[in-house]
C-alpha cells in the first residue's frame, strides 16, 4: 500500500476519527479535575454588570 | 461590579478605584436599533402569517393580483420570520451578549455596528421587494436572486469581523459559551449562503440567474443549506440567546458548564449531517437517506441535553416563573425547543416521513420550533433587554407581559393541533385506497377536509399577532417611562 492508498485508506475512516475527537471533547470536558475551574465560567455572564 | 479586575497586567497601571461601570463603553445604539427592528419585523411577519393563512382558507383572499398571491406572500412571511425578525434578534442580541461577556467594545465600534444595522435592513427589503414583483431564484429560505445574495455575503463578512474582533481583545479569558453558539451560527450561514447560492447572472443588470448545480445535486445542496439553516440560524443562534439570558433572568449561572461544552460539539458534530431527510424517497441515493435519518435521530442527544441545562437553571429558584412572566417565556421556549427537536427526528424517520412530508405536519413542527422556541426565546430576551437598554428600572406592566403570555401560547396550541390534525388526515386521505386498487380521495377532497383547521390556524395565528401587539405596546410604554425611578443611584437597573 503506497502512501496516496493509505491516506484514502485513513480518509475512508472519518466517522471513526470524529467519533474519537468527539469522544475525547466529551472526556475533556467531563474530567472530574476540571470540573471546577469550567463551573466557574458559569459566572461569566452574572459579572458583567455594569 | 469589580468589572475591571482582569484588565490588570505587567506594565499596565494599577487602577485602583472601585469602578461602577465597566471599563468599556459598550456600542448600545446600534443594540436598541435591532431590538426595534426585531419587534417591527416581528408584527409584520405574524401579520402576513395571518393573511396567508386566512388565504389558505379563503382563496379569494388572493385578491386575483399577481402581487397578492399566496405564492409570493408566503416567502415574504417566511423570510420575514426567519430572517428579518429571528435575524434582527440574533445580530443585535450577538453584539450586546459578546460585548458584555468579553468586556470589550464592539470591533470597529458605532461605525461597523451601523452598517451591519442598516447593511441588513437593506438586505430584508430588497429580498422582500423582490419577492412581491416575482424575483425569486425559487429555492426555499434561499429565495432572493444574486445581486441580494451578494450584498448580504458583504454585510456577513463584516458581522464576522466585528464579532469575532470583539472576541480577539476581549479583557475576559475565557469565551463564554453564548459566544461559541453565536460564532457557529455566524460561521456556518456563511459557508451555507455561499456554497447554495452559487449562480451565473443572465445579464448584469437583470435579476435573474442560473444556480451552478442541476438535479438531484442542486436538491442536495438546497437541503444541506435549509436544514443546517434550521440548525445553525434557527438553533445554534437561539441557543446562545438562551446560555445568557436565562442566566441573567433567572440570576443564576447555567446548571451545567460542562454539559454546555458537550451540547455545543455534539450539535456541530451531528447537525451538518441531517439535510437529507428532507429528501426521502427522491432520486437520492438511498444510502444518503439513510444517513440523514440517522444523524437526524442522533439529534435527540444535543437537544435533550440542551433543554435540560435551560430548565435546570432554574432549579432552586422556580418561583421566579410565578414572579417573572418573562422568565416563562424564556422557559417555555426552552420546553418547545425540547419539544420540537424531539418532534424533528421522529419525522425524519422514513415510514414516519412517507406520511408526514408535503402535509401540513410539517407546517405545524416548523411553527411549534418558530412560534414556541424562536419566538419566545427572543419575547423572553427583549423583555429583559429593553429596560437595561432603555436604563428603566423595570417594564411598564408586568399583567400585560402575562397577558401576552398566556394569549400567545394557546395562540401556538391552537395552531399546531390544528396542523397535527389536518396534516395526518391529509396524509391518510392521499394513501388511501378502495377496494379495487384506486386511490379513494380526490386530491380536492383532501383541500375541503382540511377547512375547518385552517380556519383554526388562522385564528391560533391571529393570537399571536394580538400578543405581539400588547408587546409592542407595553415595550413603548416602558421607554416612556422615566430614566432609573425609584431606584437609587449607583444601584443597578434590575
Amino acid at each position: 500500500m503506497d502512501f496516496p492508498e493509505l491516506i484514502a485508506f485513513l480518509r475512508s475512516l472519518w466517522v471513526v476519527w470524529f467519533m474519537a475527537l468527539f469522544i475525547g471533547i466529551v472526556a475533556w470536558a467531563m474530567w472530574p479535575s476540571r470540573r471546577r475551574r469550567l463551573e466557574e465560567h458559569g459566572q461569566i455572564p452574572l459579572r458583567d454588570d455594569r | 461590579m469589580s468589572a475591571i479586575a482582569a484588565v490588570d497586567g505587567p506594565g499596565v497601571p494599577a487602577l485602583t478605584e472601585v469602578r461602577v461601570r465597566p471599563a468599556f463603553e459598550p456600542v448600545e445604539d446600534v443594540v436598541r436599533a435591532f431590538v426595534v427592528a426585531t419587534m417591527f419585523w416581528g408584527i409584520a411577519a405574524f401579520m402576513v402569517g395571518v393573511v396567508i393563512a386566512l388565504q389558505l382558507a379563503f382563496p379569494i383572499l388572493n385578491l386575483d393580483l399577481e402581487w397578492t398571491t399566496f405564492g409570493r406572500l408566503r416567502p415574504l412571511h417566511t423570510s420575514a420570520a426567519i430572517f428579518a425578525f429571528g435575524g434582527s434578534a440574533l445580530l443585535g442580541t450577538s453584539i450586546h451578549v459578546v460585548q458584555r461577556t468579553c468586556r470589550a467594545r464592539l470591533f470597529g465600534g458605532d461605525l461597523m455596528g451601523w452598517f451591519i444595522f442598516w447593511g441588513y435592513q437593506l438586505f430584508i427589503v430588497l429580498a422582500a421587494t423582490g419577492y412581491l414583483m416575482g424575483i425569486t431564484q425559487s429555492k426555499e429560505y434561499a429565495e432572493p436572486e444574486w445581486y441580494v445574495d451578494l450584498w448580504l455575503t458583504i454585510v456577513w463578512v463584516v458581522y464576522l469581523v466585528a464579532f469575532l474582533g470583539t472576541i480577539m481583545r476581549r479583557e475576559e479569558p475565557h469565551i463564554y459559551v453564548a459566544n461559541w453558539f453565536y460564532l457557529a451560527f455566524i460561521v456556518t450561514i456563511a459557508m451555507l449562503h455561499i456554497v447554495n447560492n452559487l449562480a451565473m447572472p443572465v445579464s448584469l443588470f437583470g435579476s435573474k440567474s442560473y444556480i451552478l448545480f442541476a438535479g438531484v445535486q442542486d436538491a442536495m445542496i438546497q437541503w444541506w443549506y435549509g436544514h443546517n439553516a434550521v440548525g445553525f440560524f434557527l438553533t445554534a443562534g437561539f441557543l446562545g440567546m438562551m446560555y445568557y439570558f436565562i442566566p441573567k433572568q433567572a440570576d443564576r449561572p447555567v446548571y451545567s458548564y460542562r454539559l454546555s461544552i458537550v451540547h455545543f460539539w455534539s450539535l456541530i458534530f451531528l447537525y451538518i449531517w441531517a439535510g437529507p431527510h428532507h429528501l426521502h424517497y427522491t432520486a437520492l441515493p438511498d444510502w444518503t437517506q439513510t444517513l440523514g435519518m440517522t444523524f437526524s435521530v442522533m439529534l435527540w442527544m444535543p437537544s435533550w441535553g440542551g433543554m435540560i441545562n435551560g430548565l435546570m437553571t432554574l432549579s432552586g429558584a422556580w418561583d421566579k416563573l410565578r414572579t417573572d412572566p418573562a422568565l416563562r417565556f424564556s422557559v417555555t421556549a426552552v420546553a418547545f425547543y425540547g419539544m420540537s427537536t424531539f418532534e424533528g427526528p421522529v419525522m425524519s424517520i422514513k415510514p414516519v416521513n412517507a406520511l408526514s412530508h408535503y402535509t401540513d405536519w410539517t407546517i405545524g413542527h416548523v411553527h411549534s420550533g418558530a412560534l414556541g422556541w424562536v419566538a419566545f426565546i427572543v419575547f423572553g430576551a427583549v423583555y429583559y433587554l429593553v429596560p437595561v437598554l432603555w436604563k428603566r428600572p423595570a417594564l411598564w406592566s408586568t399583567r400585560l407581559v402575562s397577558w401576552h403570555f398566556w394569549i400567545a401560547t394557546i395562540g401556538i396550541v391552537l395552531y399546531i393541533t390544528a396542523m397535527w390534525v389536518s396534516g395526518i388526515m391529509q396524509g391518510l386521505m392521499w394513501r388511501a385506497y378502495d377496494e379495487l386498487g384506486f386511490l379513494q380521495y380526490a386530491f380536492v377532497e383532501t383541500v375541503a377536509a382540511m377547512h375547518p383547521f385552517y380556519l383554526i390556524r388562522a385564528l391560533g395565528g391571529v393570537c399571536f399577532l394580538l400578543g405581539g401587539l400588547i408587546m409592542v405596546y407595553n415595550l413603548w410604554m416602558t421607554t416612556r417611562m422615566p430614566v432609573e425611578a425609584g431606584v437609587p443611584a449607583g444601584q443597578p437597573a434590575r
